[in-house]
């Protein structure tokens, strides 16, 4: 029994070998790899798809998924920076503004999926077309430039924080963790949360594991998937703010196959695309894997193209190792 | 004369990480006879044949296959499904293997069509001729052009047998081939299965039904907790049945049953807990009913007279069309399994596996399932009363688990039905309504989980059982209710309960004597 346990947890938190492996093998390569400014730089890259992974986690766990995120990221650039530029809106108001639209815009997912019964691929790839159209009309396909943020680390949130709190003051080195990562961090501890304290976690395990006996449990399965359609864009949106802060400019063309990355990071961290399986530090394990791997890739000279059919093999070898594993444990 | 056997499994043993499904079984089947093979649920039956049919793979043990007579005797340590093919063996499975969109004779033939002489183009002409010469084979008249899902369950059961009979099968494993099907299909079926046997074709007959062992049988082995328990030679002198059915019960079981159903104290109180009146909905008609505190209410009658679909208007999963109900005094008309849920009104459904569990879940989420709203503050689960109100159950229904953190889906049907009572339990359910509650549970677990309906209506729960079973529809029940078609054909108090009359009222026809009192 002893030995199973260790065997579980062994298994349960084999992908961070996998992630240490990685970095040994990119370090071994590029001593600069674990420089401080690349890993600085790693974590703020990584920041924006490990808040969007969060929601397309919950998303998987239901045996759902969401193709509209990276188009509401775009259209989150848009109309929070065209609230600013064009209609002098006030920082927060339009960051809160395009946050809400954000969030109905999964619950207009959520309204697809449940009420009405679309496949939740095809009703979340309509969305996406829908809403990268939006940004296109809106910005008419051109950028957005010059918004606010004259800091690279998401400024307003850095000046503000730094004035607000000591412990920042203290630490000095908030300029070094880049506060887009703070925010992922909380997001993470958020999401881990949610899915092991609250009952809403029971909930889409159970969901993800039998729609219909979790319905005769007195779950009300449609309204969960209306929270988690409007979860998965809430993090896509507040990613979008994060996207907005680091590049200064909003691109209607922002973000596209994003769905694409973050779906591969949640399926290598263990969410099982059939449902009802997954945890949260998995999926911190699966994006920090990609996002290293993006940035070693990067530094060792991998072309695009030659990352792109990297990244397909990882995704194809993730979902791979769960369905056969899941094949095994059947005969 | 050495026993001319086509098929021994020798001491299989199959492990799964933390679970032993087979400790020790060894199985000897003769040519030409047929083997009924006889266990409780999770005593290793299904494995076993898995292992035959390469769908398992044993840690450990043999396999010999004689295929002929006089053959070479083959041994393997496993065994594919092409190599259980190739050595004559065949399964037929609870759950059919069709297509149902392909004629009875493209699924004969599925996977190696007979091709024309072109070698493209599929020859169904001389498919179906094969496939009507099976059929005559077996004596059943199937048209080998119609298509499988237009073919009762009886006739789709024919098929697979037909088409293992065409590939040359020489052991035959049928694993609860009876389950589906009505009585008399059954009866068309025992007649293939003896006429195979003739034929000298080697029948694996698993059942839990043991008069159809005692009728089919040459001789029976039985099997407890993945263990061979012994083999015995059937009796079929009618005087030494019912002696016999109690030595397997005991050796199935390990221990001794007296009573199939535990004496229950009177406790049928006057308050009403539920009234149904002139109910219409989800297929039913005009159902009007009363259930009382400390009563088990029995509805009677055939698979499709509606039973479950007023169950699923009670629980809210279904709308009602009109018509009132009133529970504890008080109209409800609950639009979602939550709402009757808060009203106190639970359902044990007849699929526990699709509907009742959640099998991916710990025992522990599943009993806390429908309070969890209940025990959280701010969204925040209470995780010591979680885990109390687990171990509570766990204790007092008698859950046989390693932990409340284990999966449900590792548990036997019996567990996993007291898991979904425990759920109700903890949700402090008034109406407890049980669909089939027995379905698939063996024998010592039936048992128990009739104790546990006793203790419940002593403690004053009503409850609605909705049973197929006749035996427990009468043995359980404190009154019976029988539908048919979806309308209520009439009612039984305790005194009249009788399988002829609930018989009659279950295929629709009202006896002359009652027609007069309505």
């Amino acid at each position: 029994m002893n030995e199973n346990k260790f065997m579980t947890v062994f298994k349960q938190n084999a992908i961070w070998l996998v992630f240490i492996a990685e970095i040994a093998i990119f370090a071994y390569f590029n001593p600069k790899f674990l420089s401080v400014p690349n890993i600085v730089n790693i974590s703020r890259q990584v920041s924006y798809y490990g808040i969007a992974s969060i929601g397309m986690t919950f998303v998987i766990l239901i045996a759902g998924i969401d193709l509209s995120i990276g188009s509401i990221i775009a259209l989150v650039n848009v109309v929070c920076a065209y609230l600013m530029m064009n209609m002098g809106w006030n920082m927060w108001l339009a960051i809160l503004v395009s946050i809400l639209m954000a969030i109905l815009i999964g619950v207009l997912n959520g309204w697809m999926v449940a009420s009405i019964g679309i496949p939740a691929i095809i009703a979340t790839f309509a969305s996406q077309t829908i809403f990268r159209g939006c940004a296109y009309l809106l910005s008419g396909g051109l950028p957005i430039p010059g918004v606010v943020l004259e800091h690279p680390t998401f400024g307003f949130f850095a000046r503000w924080a730094l004035n607000r709190w000591d412990i920042f003051k203290s630490m000095g080195q908030v300029g070094l963790i880049p506060i887009c990562a703070i925010i992922m961090v909380i997001c993470f501890a958020a999401g881990s949360f949610i899915l092991n304290k609250s009952y809403f976690g029971r909930y889409f395990y159970a969901i993800g594991g039998n729609e219909e006996a979790s319905e005769l449990s007195g779950i009300r399965v449609n309204k969960m998937k209306y929270l988690i359609y409007a979860l998965s864009g809430f993090f896509a949106g507040l990613a979008g703010i994060v996207l907005l802060s680091r590049s200064g400019s909003a691109q209607s063309t922002a973000a596209i196959g994003f769905e694409f990355e973050v779906i591969t990071c949640v399926v290598l961290g263990g969410v099982s695309v059939a449902g009802g399986i997954g945890r949260m530090s998995g999926v911190v394990a699966g994006v920090l894997i990609i996002g290293s791997l993006k940035s070693g890739m990067i530094m060792m000279n991998v072309s695009e193209y030659t990352q792109m059919v990297v990244q397909g093999l990882v995704l194809a070898v993730a979902v791979g190792i769960d369905c056969f594993s899941k094949k095994r444990q059947a005969s | 004369m050495a026993d001319d056997y086509v098929l021994e499994l020798e001491h299989i043993r199959k492990e799964y990480p933390g679970v032993i499904a087979l400790k020790d079984v060894t199985l000897q089947l003769r040519r030409g006879e047929i083997l009924g093979l006889i266990g409780e649920n999770g005593a290793g039956k299904s494995t076993l044949i898995k292992c035959c049919s390469g769908a398992v793979i044993p840690t450990s043990g043999k396999i010999k296959i004689k295929k002929e007579a006089g053959g070479e005797v083959k041994e393997f340590s496993r065994m594919t499904p092409q190599l259980a093919a190739e050595n004559g063996i065949a399964i037929i499975y609870q759950e059919f293997n069709n297509v149902g969109e392909l004629s009875a004779a493209e699924n004969m033939f599925l996977g190696r069509p007979i091709l024309k002489k072109n070698g493209i183009v599929i020859d169904r002409k001389a498919m179906e001729a094969e496939a009507a010469k099976a059929f005559a084979q077996l004596d059943i008249n199937i048209n080998p052009g119609e298509l499988v899902k237009n073919l009762s369950v009886g006739y789709q059961q024919m098929v697979e047998i037909a088409k293992a009979i065409q590939q040359n099968a020489q052991v035959l494993i049928m694993d609860e081939p009876s389950a589906p099907l009505t009585t008399k299909e059954v009866e068309s079926m025992f007649k293939v299965v003896e006429l195979l046997k003739s034929r000298g074709v080697s029948i694996i007959y698993i059942s839990h039904r043991l008069e159809e062992i005692f009728r089919l049988s040459d001789r029976i082995e039985v099997i407890r907790d993945g263990e061979y328990v012994d083999t015995l030679i059937t009796d079929k002198d009618p005087a030494t049945i019912p002696h016999q059915v109690d030595d397997l019960i005991k050796l199935m079981v390990g221990r001794e049953m007296t009573q199939k159903y535990p004496p229950r104290k009177p406790c049928v109180r006057d308050d009403v807990v539920i009234e149904l009146q002139h109910v219409y909905g989800n297929g039913d008609e005009d159902i009007s009913f009363k259930v009382h505190a400390g009563e088990v209410l029995g509805l009677g009658g055939l698979v499709g007279a509606g039973r479950t679909e007023i169950a699923q208007v009670i629980f809210g999963a279904r709308p009602k069309d009109s018509g009132k109900i009133i529970f504890l005094g008080n109209e409800i008309n609950p639009k979602a399994p939550r709402a009757a849920i808060d009203y106190g009104i639970a359902l044990l459904p007849e699929d526990r596996k699709r509907h009742g569990a959640l099998l991916t879940n710990s025992i522990k989420n599943n009993i806390s399932m429908p309070i969890y709203e209940r025990i959280s503050k701010a969204s925040v689960i209470d995780s010591k009363f979680e885990k109390a109100t687990a171990e509570k159950y766990r204790e007092d229904i008698q859950i046989k688990c390693p932990s409340i953190h284990q999966l449900v889906k590792n548990l036997s049907g019996g567990n996993q039905q007291k898991v979904i009572l425990a759920k109700w339990l903890a949700a402090n359910s008034k109406l407890i309504i049980f669909d089939e509650p027995t379905r698939g549970i063996d024998v010592g677990a039936k048992y128990e989980i009739y104790k546990l309906i006793n203790d419940l209506v002593e403690n004053g729960v009503a409850i609605l059982m909705i049973s197929s079973e006749m035996e427990e529809l009468i043995g359980m029940s404190d009154r019976i209710i029988v539908l048919a078609e979806g309308k209520m054909m009439g009612e039984l108090q305790k005194d009249e309960f009788d399988a002829d009359t609930i018989l009659t009222y279950a295929s629709g026809i009202v006896p002359e004597n009652k027609k007069e009192a309505s």
